[in-house]
């Protein structure tokens, strides 16, 4: 029960990381009076990224000092329908963020867009192979919006985040050096590529005598100095090897702080609290629209309702779905009737990777940046005979490296001791000799991978944690175990004196220790059709039509890139919707 | 010293880094974190660890990151002081992680730390339980053993093969995570004594500042490690 009932705000905004940044100042320049609840703390590059404490290994890349607490917020995990799922109590596979600019604040910025099969997935695959293809139980979808429709939302997001990297296809035309594979771009990116580490130049030489396309990766690590659409700056990236799981001490690293908000600060209509953790979206009697949301005011201990007229969910993928099953907006899905749609098709990212060592070359890793690296798109999602090589998806494949911090990111060569005189000696004897080349694929969507509420766990409020239903599926393993067999060429062909290979393999199941990615997706996907999407194809809630919900829950499976990119580009889309057509007339778009 | 193949000069590189440190603010030394000039390991007086606890960790850090051969020894580096301190911290306490019931401890271990155990409290529980199996295996506590039957025992721990309860299996687990932590973090921390682990890897600690450096093949970066309170080795 609310202890306090503020004054009714146009818009509130739960969550301030990167969507709920760009919903804010995209609609702040209509004069309305905004709002944005953060839970955690309030951020800025200085004190909070300052140098030299940023450079702490131990506080933020171990101990996860940026990051979600699970003893204020976590889910349970269980890998199948009759297992018991369990708390994940400390964090490992994947790290949501918190506070002011949320996981925009450490991650690593590589930023792409999806391809323009991606976006139209299963009539793809129907078309092209038959429908006869999919495994028992995949369950993917369209978007419901196309590559050209997304375009100019994609490229506007690219300019606010001042990407660096290298267009492959300017309106048609093939550009030499870029990636070849990708949907057509109006322009190229902002700024220039990332300067190459050796390593990642190796790749490139090597996947190139093998009659591959290396590119480089597109990068929210500036190249240059750059001021955006919004007159924020970035400075030029130091390769300063603490990038992902940091904050950027140097301005360099695309984030919502250095691209968006201290311009939308400025903005009188705009207001944001922090540690303000929205609990529940408040509905209307007639369950059609929300009134606003309750949320808990750690700072005075309050519990307050917000009224609103419309409610921005922008707190995460996971956090998104989690806020509408407590608030009951939108049908749950069940696995076993197939009903019901929020927390269906949630799905992860499939990566794997090849070590590679070498006696005689060093690399100086800490030399890194969360993005760099020279990338292959040659066995992507539109580039694979799925009737032939019996799976659906594609990979990216990159040949980087992100730092070279030793308690992280010491790689040791198969057969190293994990303790004692023979690790000690492989650690000065390999430190620096070592590259790695990385598969990012797709996961495909399932009946059975879902979010709900879990029935025994409960936060610190007393609400039941989310409960996330998920496993590896023959599919995906396929997938990556066939990329494994393409980087094992490419790396052999640089003969390594070692060589040593990451990949799940049959009979792998999902592990929630080692990080994998956190780029959890799906649970509230888009959609056209209201029986297998939570939102319409502009993000807006079918059910009540002023909540609209952003992030990568929308996407119904998971593409091959890393999410950001396209999720940027969605709240760009959802903005043009919600300013040019819905506030002037509050009601379904569809 | 002779200058740096694809580069202007030496000197001119450290006038440029000189030159870009003058943009970054001043290092202040991170603040509640830092310590006073520790004292030698045989002067330290544990926050955390037991007399006996604090013998075992000294004797199994020895053997994890041994003093022979090439590079610093976990003693060397004081590992066991950051250890201690890890354990009186929030780590220790698992501050942050959820530790609400009900417990599976047994559970398949790729769901994760599920044990109703802090880490501090899996040392203490631990502990006793492997020198007592030392005791009954190897003839006298672990820090009494030789060498070879400390590495021994420790490999049985690593194995699981100790008959430690679920609650703490993640002992031996922990236990090496902390000791490479300590052996690798910022001195700040207690352990890298003299950033001498970082020193013999060859990481430059938090330099952080290379743009020059993006592009240059084979070419061993020259400079020596800076800690977070600005000193350097
Ligand atoms: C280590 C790491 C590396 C990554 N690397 C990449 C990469 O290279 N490329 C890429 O594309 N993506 C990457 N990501 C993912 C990327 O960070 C996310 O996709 C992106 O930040 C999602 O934006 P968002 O607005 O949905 O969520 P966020 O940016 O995380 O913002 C959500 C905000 O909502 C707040 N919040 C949550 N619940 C509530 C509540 N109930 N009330 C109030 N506030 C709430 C959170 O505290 C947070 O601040 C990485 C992530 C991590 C952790
Ligand atoms: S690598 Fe570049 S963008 Fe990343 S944190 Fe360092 S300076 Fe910032």
């Amino acid at each position: 029960m609310a202890t306090r009932t503020d004054p009714k705000k146009d818009v509130v905004i739960i969550g301030l990381g990167w969507t709920g940044s760009i919903l804010g100042m995209e609609l702040a320049q209509d004069g309305l009076e905004i709002l944005a609840l953060e839970r955690g703390a309030d951020r800025n590059t200085v004190p909070d990224f300052q140098y030299p404490d940023a450079f702490d290994e131990l506080k933020y890349g171990i101990r996860y000092g940026l990051m979600q607490k699970p003893a204020q917020s976590t889910l349970t995990v269980r890998r199948n329908l009759t297992e018991t799922a369990l708390p994940y109590r400390h964090l490992g596979a994947f790290l949501p963020g918190d506070g002011v600019g949320g996981a925009g604040v450490h991650w690593n910025g590589q930023s792409w867009r999806p391809l323009e099969v991606e976006y139209r997935l299963k009539s793809y695959v129907e078309e092209a192979f038959g429908a006869n293809i999919m495994p028992e139980g995949m369950q993917i979808q369209d978007w419901g919006v196309t590559a050209a429709e997304m375009e100019p939302f994609m490229n506007k997001f690219e300019r606010v985040a001042g990407i660096s990297g290298k267009a492959g296809n300017i309106k048609g035309q093939i550009q030499e050096g870029g990636n070849p594979f990708e949907a057509e771009r109006s322009e190229d990116y902002p700024l220039p590529p990332l300067k190459n580490t050796w390593d990642s130049e190796l790749f490139a030489d090597a996947a190139s005598k093998l009659g591959y396309h290396p590119f480089p990766r597109p990068s929210a690590n500036a190249s240059r100095a750059y001021v955006n659409d919004y007159g924020m700056q970035l400075g030029p990236c130091n390769y300063c090897g603490f990038c992902e799981r940091f904050g950027c001490n140097n301005y360099s690293k695309s984030s919502p702080q250095v691209c968006i908000l201290d311009a939308l600060k400025r903005k009188p209509n705009f207001a944001y609290k922090t540690r303000c953790e929205v609990l529940k979206i408040e509905k209307a009697q007639d369950g059609k629209t929300a009134t606003g949301v309750t949320y808990f005011d750690e700072n005075s201990g309050d519990t307050v309702f917000q009224p609103a007229d419309v409610v921005l969910v922008c707190a995460f993928s996971l956090h998104n779905v989690h806020l509408l099953l407590l608030s009951g907006i939108g049908q749950p899905y069940d696995p076993v009737s197939g009903e019901g749609v929020v927390g269906r098709n949630y799905a992860y990212q499939m990566t794997g990777g090849t070590g590679l060592w070498f006696k005689d070359k060093v690399f100086n890793p800490f030399v890194g940046t969360g993005s760099g690296g020279m990338s292959i798109d040659d066995f992507s999602i539109g580039q694979i005979d799925f009737a032939k090589e019996g799976f659906i998806g594609g990979s990216y494949i990159t040949g980087s490296h992100t730092g070279g911090r030793p308690i992280q990111q010491l790689s040791m060569p198969p057969g190293t001791p994990s303790w004692g005189a023979g690790w000690k000696q492989a650690a000065g004897d390999w430190y620096g000799h070592n590259m790695s080349i990385g598969s990012h694929g797709s996961n495909m969507s399932y009946r059975d991978c879902y979010l709900d509420l879990d029935p025994t766990y409960k936060d610190r409020h007393g609400r039941p944690l989310m409960r996330m239903t998920f496993d590896w599926k023959p599919n995906d393993i396929r997938m990556t175990q066939f990329m494994k067999g393409k980087i094992e060429e490419i790396a052999r062909s640089l003969k390594p004196d070692k060589i040593s290979a990451g990949y799940k393999a049959d009979g792998s199941h999902f592990d929630v220790r080692p990080y994998q990615s956190t780029h959890n997706v799906g649970g509230a996907v888009m959609g056209t059709d209201p029986k297998t999407s939570a939102i319409n194809r502009y993000l807006q809630s079918w059910d009540c039509h002023n909540v609209w919900v952003m992030g990568a829950s929308a996407f119904p499976q998971n593409t091959q890139y890393n999410p950001t990119g396209p999720l940027g580009g969605l709240a760009y889309w959802a903005a043009e919707a919600l300013r040019k057509d819905y506030l002037k007339s509050p009601r379904p778009l569809m | 010293m002779t200058d740096l193949p694809g580069r202007p000069s030496r000197r001119g590189f450290l006038k440029g880094s000189v030159a870009s440190a003058a943009l970054l603010p001043l290092a202040v030394p991170a603040q509640a974190e830092t310590l006073p000039d520790l004292p030698p390991l045989d002067q330290y007086k544990p926050q955390y660890l037991t007399a006996p606890e604090w013998a075992f960790v000294m004797a199994a850090c020895a053997r994890l990151i041994p003093s022979d051969g090439n590079g610093p020894g976990a003693i060397e580096c004081r590992v066991p002081v950051f250890i201690d301190r890890q354990l009186a911290g929030a780590f220790g306490k698992a501050e942050t992680w959820y530790m609400e019931g009900p417990f599976e401890p047994a559970a398949d271990p790729r769901l994760g730390y599920q044990s109703p155990l802090t880490p501090a409290e899996v040392y203490r529980k631990a502990i006793p339980l492997f020198d007592a199996w030392c005791a009954d295996h190897h003839g006298a506590g672990f820090a009494k053993l030789t060498a070879e039957k400390q590495d021994a025992a420790l490999t049985s721990l690593q194995k699981g093969e100790v008959g430690l309860a679920p609650e703490q299996r993640d002992f031996f687990s922990l236990l090496l995570q902390n000791t490479k932590e300590g052996y690798f973090a910022d001195p700040s921390h207690g352990g890298n004594y003299k950033m001498q682990a970082w020193v013999y890897i060859g990481f430059p600690g938090a330099r952080g500042a290379f743009p020059e450096w993006a592009g240059r093949e084979n070419v061993k970066y020259p400079l020596g490690p800076v800690a977070l309170d600005g000193k350097r080795a």
